[in-house]
């Protein structure tokens, strides 16, 4: 294996920790339209954050690895046309699953406050905050975002 | 570099996205899976909430992965390469790995399947253990899997 081909093995490792961490949101998402308690709410933050790392770790080596790999291969710059849609669905991406974060972060917020406050029963506002549609559309947009990249990088449209 | 550079003919491009589709599915289920049951500390919504993940995430994530690697297995005519002729050694290790991890997989799902059923007596938590420790495994396996696929070592 040349360096290269180290290199789009690790692009490729990161899209699956990137799209795998998107999946875990998508479970979450479902398990938590049903929890009403700070307990139950809290319990399912570290598994969040488990998410929050590979989307992390798995969205800065898409982005930069594939950066290198356009530079450093002859055959494609990085301003083809299916590699600039890739910058830009990688952005819209990216920034729509920030906004996604940062909508079910209330709930673990709330949960704390909760749980501060010896609050440990059903909460109305909390399980209105674990059930956000505002948050889930967020990520049907990121993970349609994600999606579209992906067939962009197997189609290579232009290329 | 032969990967990213080909472009393949567009017969062989969805078979290809249901396969890498799948596979990410089935990763993303078994790191949600994996996570609940390490992080459940004997809460039993998170154990089921990690076996569930497994069985409505990975599960149907390995199928798809695993018939779309049979259709571009043929689409690029490997059905048609004589028995004497070695496969590159890229291709025999994501068959193995997609296949006996299937197996194990579906042992992982019958061990936490007893797990779960065990539970609402108090037990199942040691099943639900060995199931996330099965899990990480193939997780690693998978990983494994990924770089031998994308990085096609000879």
């Amino acid at each position: 294996m040349s360096f290269d081909d180290w290199i789009l093995a690790l692009h490729v490792l990161s899209a699956f920790a990137f799209v795998g961490g998107i999946v875990l949101f998508w479970v979450l998402i479902v398990a938590s339209r049903s929890i009403d308690t700070a307990a139950d709410t809290i319990r399912i933050q570290p598994i969040a954050k488990v998410g929050g790392r590979a989307v992390m770790v798995g969205a800065t080596g898409t982005l930069v690895l594939g950066i290198w790999l356009a530079l450093s291969y002859g055959g494609y710059d990085v301003w083809d046309a299916w590699i600039i849609a890739a910058v830009v669905l990688w952005f819209a991406a990216s920034g729509v699953g920030a906004r996604t974060g940062t909508e079910y972060t209330k709930a673990f917020d709330k949960a704390r406050e909760l749980e501060s406050a010896g609050r440990m029963g059903s909460d109305g506002e909390l399980l209105a905050l674990n059930r956000t549609s505002r948050g889930a559309a967020l990520h049907a947009a990121s993970s349609l975002f994600l999606l579209l990249l992906i067939v962009d990088m197997i189609w290579k449209p232009g290329a | 570099m032969s990967a990213l550079a080909a472009i393949r003919p567009d017969e062989q491009n969805l078979p290809l996205l249901l396969h890498v589709l799948g596979a990410m599915i089935l990763v993303g289920g078994l790191l949600t899976g994996a996570s609940a049951l390490a992080f459940a500390r004997g809460n039993v919504g998170n154990l089921r909430l990690g076996y569930w993940s497994l069985l409505a995430v990975a599960l149907p994530g390995w199928i798809l992965m695993r018939v779309g690697a049979q259709w571009i297995y043929s689409e690029q005519g490997w059905d048609d390469v004589p028995d004497n002729v070695d496969e590159p050694a890229w291709l025999g290790i994501g068959y193995i790995v997609a296949d006996a991890g299937g197996l194990i997989l579906l042992v992982s799902l019958i061990t936490g399947g007893i797990g779960v059923r065990r539970l609402k007596a108090g037990g199942g938590s040691g099943l639900l253990k060995a199931t996330m420790v099965i899990s990480l495994i193939l997780l690693a396996a998978y990983v494994v899997a990924v770089w031998a696929m994308a990085g096609k070592p000879d």
